[in-house]
């Protein structure tokens, strides 16, 4: 137990200094803009009053680590700065947007992971037939798609054409099924791909050959031995996807004017709300290194084979 | 969008034996030949478009605006009356060189780090891996959003945002080899022998490190065309009336209603390049390193 909390303090520790380097690189940011970073944070409606308010404000006069020890501080009390659009808190409005682009991700993954390994499964158990030829093919073109460009498509066919569900906004309950379709693609071609292999080599295994030799079902052998196996490919896609899969979302949230954090994002960088831009690349750094987090302690408690020393 | 961990997990279609040379058992992957086919398709159309197509990506003449597709506009026009076909063609001029030079970004931060880190280990291989941990906690097509819209719009500053994206990967993968390779039998005769660390780096280190980093490049090229053209679709990235992939699609969501066939053929071109450079990097995995097969 003692390795596991070793462990435990030692991977918290990466994921600190992680979110430390994110919060220097979000300040450093400012800095990239052209012209007196003051000035772009106010925004280009702001007097020279509130602008030279706002550099003694933030500690743009003074040195970078001032400004990002200043920076830290704020964050420790969850302050993300005042929107330079709307002058409301910057974290307000995320938190009001969070939930709409956590329930996309969320549902974009089951999507693909389900999907995903529905189509590994049947590709395995029908090594070298046609519908392996799809399954295979489909894998590959999956991650080769942009993610906008088969929501317009989703869009054309399901909403233009057939008129099933709607096109854009979160009004209706059916609202989320073309985002999550067009977010979960690329993740269930890459899940596909690996359930499929994990498949066969678990089916070529002793303990499966053994069932097999007691006679247990072609069916029985594959959902009872194999399938159990299919979690960690799973779990390892979304490990390390993750944070394509919270890029992909801002532009699905593009697509389908889904009011997220991600929408927010690209409007304040068109409204040139420097704030809000820092604010929700901050959050989405955090998310990733959180899943990120959850997903390694994850890995040691379905699999005690790992082991916390590696 | 793919990740090399992932996607070295591939079952061979075939078992190389005898003579194993990279082409030679290039040559026999027949989807990573389908892939080299449609990249020199791109690369003709690309260089010869003025011979291929009458007409002129960015003129417009609004009294040819949203034609359907016909005989004298294959695929149709946009909403300024300019030929797709011809604008996709002239585009794939700008996403591959797009595509180009952010894997060259990529490269030329990314695989001097990895060798140096894994090289020399102790402090220096802990600070570059910090630095790499804090990119990695980036998702990467926010951090080339992020970069674009602090750095302001227009092609060198995509080249630039969409490389920096790419470079934890290449630093993350040299590294492993080059931890690797420092403790082979040829590395500890050159030191016996007193060569420089740098001499060591530059004639055994990289030479013997550099056939996942190019599988990795082929890799990244598709990835670096989606990001663009993503930045492009959001109107951050290329801006009007340069013909670029995504900002066509980008302008084409606005008659998704009235004309959905404005959408369609710029995705298509964007797919048919990724995949190409995806089958042919899978292709290369399987003929350059055949110990990434895991069967």
């Amino acid at each position: 137990m003692s390795g596991f909390v070793q462990y435990l303090v030692r991977r918290l520790g990466v994921s600190l200094v992680s979110l430390l380097g994110v919060a220097l690189i979000v300040v450093l940011l400012t800095h990239l803009l052209p012209g007196d970073p003051a000035r772009t944070i106010a925004g280009v409606l702001a007097d020279q009053e509130e602008v030279d308010r706002l550099r003694r404000q933030l500690a743009l006069d003074r040195p970078i680590l001032v400004q990002y020890l200043h920076f830290v501080a704020g964050l420790l009390h969850g302050d993300l700065g005042e929107s330079a659009r709307t002058g409301q808190p910057v974290s307000s409005e995320i938190f009001a947007r969070l939930p709409a682009t956590l329930a996309l991700a969320v549902t974009g993954t089951l999507v693909g992971s389900v999907l995903g390994v529905v189509a590994g499964v049947v590709a395995a158990v029908r090594k070298t037939t046609t519908t392996d030829h799809v399954v295979s093919t489909l894998s590959v073109t999956g991650v080769s798609v942009p993610i906008y460009w088969l929501g317009l498509m989703l869009v054309i066919v399901f909403a233009v054409e057939l008129g099933w569900l709607p096109a854009a906004g979160a009004e209706q309950p059916t609202s989320i099924i073309l985002p999550s379709v067009a977010l979960g693609f690329f993740i269930m071609a890459l899940v596909a791909r690996m359930t499929r292999s994990t498949m066969l080599e678990v089916l070529g295994e002793d303990y499966v050959r053994t069932a097999r030799a007691k006679g247990a079902s072609e069916r029985r052998v594959v959902y009872k031995h194999a399938l159990r196996n299919a979690f960690i490919p799973v779990l390892t896609v979304i490990g390390l996807q993750f944070g394509n899969l919270l890029g992909g979302a801002v532009l699905t949230e593009t697509v389908f004017a889904w009011p997220g954090i991600g929408r927010l994002l690209v409007d304040s960088i068109f409204a040139r709300d420097f704030p809000m831009v820092q604010g929700i690349v901050l959050v989405y750094a955090v998310l990733l290194v959180v899943v990120n987090l959850m997903v390694d302690l994850m890995y040691t408690w379905i699999d005690p084979r790992i082991s916390f020393h590696g | 969008m793919a990740d090399p961990d992932v996607r070295k997990v591939r079952v061979p279609d075939q078992v190389v034996t005898g003579r194993r040379t990279v082409w030679g058992s290039f040559r026999r992957n027949v989807p990573a030949l389908v892939g080299l086919a449609v990249l020199v398709g791109f690369l003709v159309l690309a260089v010869a478009a003025p011979l291929v197509t009458p007409y002129d990506p960015i003129k417009q003449d609004l009294s040819q605006a949203r034609l359907a597709p016909s005989l004298s506009h294959v695929f149709g026009t946009d909403n300024l009356g300019r030929d797709i076909f011809t604008r996709i063609i002239y585009g794939a001029r700008i996403s591959l060189v797009i595509g180009l030079l952010a894997v060259a970004v990529g490269l030329v931060v990314g695989v001097p780090l990895g060798l140096v880190s894994g090289y020399f280990g102790r402090w220096v291989d802990i600070g570059v891996q910090r630095l790499a941990d804090i990119m990695l906690a980036f998702p990467p097509f926010l951090l080339a959003l992020a970069m674009v819209a602090a750095l302001g719009i227009g092609i060198r500053n995509v080249i630039i945002a969409v490389g920096i994206s790419v470079i934890p990967v290449f630093i993350r993968l040299t590294r492993g080899s080059a931890l690797t390779i420092r403790t082979q039998g040829y590395v500890e005769a050159a030191r016996a022998e007193n060569a420089s660390n740098g001499y060591i780096i530059v004639r055994h280190v990289l030479p013997n490190a550099l056939a996942p980093v190019i599988v990795q490049a082929t890799l990244s090229l598709g990835i670096t065309i989606l990001t663009a053209s993503g930045l492009g679709f959001l109107g951050v990235g290329v801006q009007q009336p340069t013909p670029e992939w995504g900002s066509m699609l980008g302008d084409a969501r606005h008659y998704i209603f009235s004309d959905p066939t404005m959408a369609m053929f710029p995705g298509f071109a964007i797919v048919l390049g990724v995949l190409a450079f995806n089958l042919i990097g899978d292709g290369l995995r399987d003929a350059l390193d055949p110990h990434l097969r895991t069967f």
